[in-house]
């Protein structure tokens, strides 16, 4: 009777199709998070077309394009581990979720370095160095740098628990061929969380 | 199998899960459950609000200091926006009525994610615990106002930080609650519920989740950037790092100008399930008015340039702003020609929610009439930042969507509740309501035109004699909110059993036992091509 009882507070209502129509939603709702800064980028570098070019310079392009590399990497990865899922394949999904999960942690060390750099250099919102030494359009593009990037390095750990509950998913079989929304949504989140680098990683790296 | 059937029989109020007591309640993931305890949230944060408000027309009752000085004036508006704006209209009817009915009105056991569901709730709760923290530590409550305009939003030295977050929060909720509504009622309608047979509450939902979940996210990052102004000045709205102070003001109301119709829209659907049922009438115009409440939510998203005419903008955005303004009355317009239709030649049936809804077109017209003073750009000059603007915006948000709040209530009582309210202390309670919120607000497009200023404690002596009308005014006010919520207290509780459609009405709501049970339906509805929403005989 305990059982039936707990059946009907919560019925299931599982359906792949709704979990990915609310997932595609909520990655609109993230696109229009980041939209929010990208339209203060566009505006500000109407604005100071200069002082944006000035300092791009100095953002490490090397390290920048070694990060997109292994962000497309991992976006392969966490999508070949949907298809591994799709064959049963269990082993290989979780070895393939792992590899992205390492992929996404070894990108923020790099970050972590990088914003090191900068921080060494006296370089961080609101530092004297920066009111002292640099125009407003510099001080405005380092402020942005350091939200928009670290608005997504956070997407990126919100990413890695994420895949960290899928893979726990995967192992006790929660996730499994015939219930893969878990693992699906948490590909979907990865490919937005990848799709909004490759934006970030020309607009302030590469266009100098 | 007896058990089952005794489960499944019981309503949703009285049935006994997993937990008991409270924990029935806070960690149920029934979409009623979910709906009720949204009302008793947002009706105490009501209450709340209510109360800051007489207070600050009571400061206003003479001028000079009556009760409080400047700095405690202006901190009781900014609560009294950020609760009435975040935690009462645009949350209210969408998450209690919403939630409450929503999925019964399209055949389904419950939302698409009910535990999402829940989780949206904890999240109100947890923005309306960091707003209060704001209140209660640090150097004083926040002074900016709802709007947090940069640069004083990052410059005030009052405890805003936890406010501004506590919105953010807020506004997560708001979204989650907008994309399970959408998922629902694209995949859990009953069959036979086709799109042109859904309930125009339901409709206006769907046009509502949509600017939930496309716009808050923008005030979402803005609320973010004003946070870190404030924690490491990263420059982005501070003229003196080079940032732009009127970009935060954009960014604000791409949000904020589509979260009125986010209060607006879930209210006219309420109001359109409500005159047809009284009238006995099919509704008039069915397509017209979902294709108004579409509209609305599309331009509605182009006109957020209207709050910003006197703030720095070119003349050509002005002119498209006010055109583009004047372009999003027409379908408000719409509507209401459609409901008067309705009511033509209709079998009125006079009760407490109809009442309500013929007085909500009313203050709605006002309301909205007395926007497009403020959309033209002549006259938005003149009255700008006035207590006309105070007039306009209570017409159509209280006006608006608290009459439609009273009017839902009434109308959906019976059903959530299983008994039926006392029907003449309602119709008291709806006369004193409305004849207060007339002598309050009416008194302010006057005062706003002869340019006494808002948001200020104090005013010049010729401005008396308004003030002390709307004070007045806001005292009978009070008095018939008190009436209305002692007869729904008192009623929900001793109350005469109510049947099952007291108001003869064709949604599928009315379909199910009062209160409904706990998995809405015994049997899945099935709609056949003569059934609808509105097809009375």
């Amino acid at each position: 009777m305990e059982e039936h009882v707990h059946h009907v507070e919560h019925p299931d209502m599982y359906d792949p199709e709704s979990s990915k129509i609310g997932m595609w939603l909520f990655i609109f709702t993230e696109l229009l998070l980041f939209g929010g800064l990208f339209l203060v980028y566009s505006v500000y570098r109407y604005m100071n077309p200069d002082a944006f070019h000035m300092a791009a310079v100095e953002l490490n392009t090397t390290i920048g394009a070694f990060n997109t590399v292994i962000l497309l990497v991992s976006s392969m990865t966490i999508a070949m581990s949907t298809s591994a899922l799709q064959k049963g394949q269990k082993n290989l999904t979780i070895g393939l979720v792992v590899i992205t999960f390492l992929i996404g942690i070894g990108f923020l060390v790099n970050k972590w370095f990088e914003w090191g750099v900068k921080f060494d250099h006296g370089i961080w919102p609101g530092s004297e160095h920066m009111i002292e030494n640099m125009s407003q359009g510099e001080i405005l593009f380092f402020g942005l740098y350091f939200v928009m990037t670290g608005l997504h390095a956070l997407h990126i750990i919100v990413g890695l628990v994420v895949m960290g509950f899928a893979i726990r998913g995967v192992a006790n079989g929660k996730v499994n061929p015939d219930r893969p929304s878990m693992l699906e949504n948490a590909g979907l989140y990865w490919h937005l969380v990848d799709l909004i680098w490759i934006f970030l990683f020309p607009l302030f790296y590469l266009i100098t | 199998m007896h058990t089952t059937s005794a489960v499944n029989g019981a309503n949703y109020l009285a049935y006994q899960g997993k937990y008991k007591g409270l924990l029935g309640w806070i960690l149920s993931t029934d979409h009623k459950r979910i709906g009720l305890l949204y009302l008793y949230s947002i009706a105490t944060m009501f209450s709340i609000g209510v109360l800051l408000g007489l207070a600050m027309k009571f400061e206003l009752l003479a001028p000079g200091k009556t009760i409080m000085d400047a700095q405690t004036y202006n901190a009781t508006f900014t609560v009294h926006g950020v609760i009435m704006i975040f935690m009462v209209v645009v949350p209210g009817l969408p998450a209690v009525f919403g939630n409450l009915m929503m999925p019964i009105m399209i055949g389904a056991k419950d939302v698409a994610f009910p535990k999402l569901n829940l989780l949206s709730w904890y999240l109100y709760v947890a923005g309306v615990v960091l707003v209060i923290s704001a209140l209660i530590f640090g150097n004083g409550t926040p002074d900016t106002g709802w709007t947090f305009y940069a640069p004083y939003s990052f410059k005030t030295g009052t405890n805003l930080l936890p406010a501004i977050f506590g919105a953010f929060v807020l506004g997560f909720s708001s979204i989650l609650t907008g994309l399970n509504f959408l998922v629902t009622i694209h995949r859990l309608r009953c069959p036979g519920m086709k799109w042109t047979k859904l309930p125009l509450f339901v409709w206006t939902l769907y046009g509502t989740a949509w600017i939930q979940l496309l716009a808050t996210p923008v005030v979402g990052i803005t609320l973010v950037l004003v946070a870190l102004e404030r924690l490491f000045g990263v420059g982005i709205f501070d003229p003196a790092l080079g940032g732009d102070p009127i970009l935060y003001q954009h960014l604000f109301w791409i949000y904020s100008h589509p979260a009125v119709y986010i209060m607006i829209l879930p209210a006219m659907g309420a109001i359109s399930e409500i005159i047809p049922t009284f009238s006995q009438k099919h509704i008039f115009g069915y397509k017209a008015i979902i294709a108004s409440t579409l509209s609305i939510a599309f331009v509605g998203y182009l006109v957020w340039g209207h709050h910003m005419y006197t703030a720095g903008m070119s003349g050509t955005a002005q002119y498209y702003f006010s055109l583009l303004t004047f372009i999003v009355a027409i379908p408000s317009a719409i509507k209401v020609f459609n409901w008067i239709s309705t009511m033509y030649k209709g079998s009125i049936n006079i009760q407490t929610p109809f009442y309500w809804a013929v007085s909500f077109i009313f203050v709605f017209m006002v309301g909205g009439l007395s926007g497009l003073v403020l959309g033209a750009l002549a006259t938005d000059i003149y009255v700008h930042d006035t207590a006309f603007v105070v007039a306009h915006f209570h017409y159509i948000v209280f006006g608006g969507t608290g009459f439609a709040f009273f009017a839902a209530m009434h109308y959906w009582f019976p059903k959530i509740y299983g008994r039926m309210y006392d029907k003449s202390w309602a119709n008291i309670g709806w006369l004193v309501f409305t004849i207060g919120f007339l002598a309050l607000y009416s008194p302010m497009f006057y005062l706003g035109m002869m340019g006494m200023p808002r948001r200020y404690y104090d005013y010049l002596p010729e401005f008396h004699g308004g003030n002390i009308l709307s004070t007045f005014g806001s005292w009978i006010m009070v008095t018939g909110f008190v009436i209305i919520l002692t007869n729904l207290i008192r009623s929900a509780k001793k109350g005469e059993p109510a049947e099952m459609n007291p108001w003869k009405s064709k949604t599928l709501e009315w379909t199910v036992t009062s209160p409904p049970p706990v998995l809405n339906f015994e049997i899945e509805p099935v709609l056949g091509e003569k059934d609808g929403p509105y097809n009375y005989e």
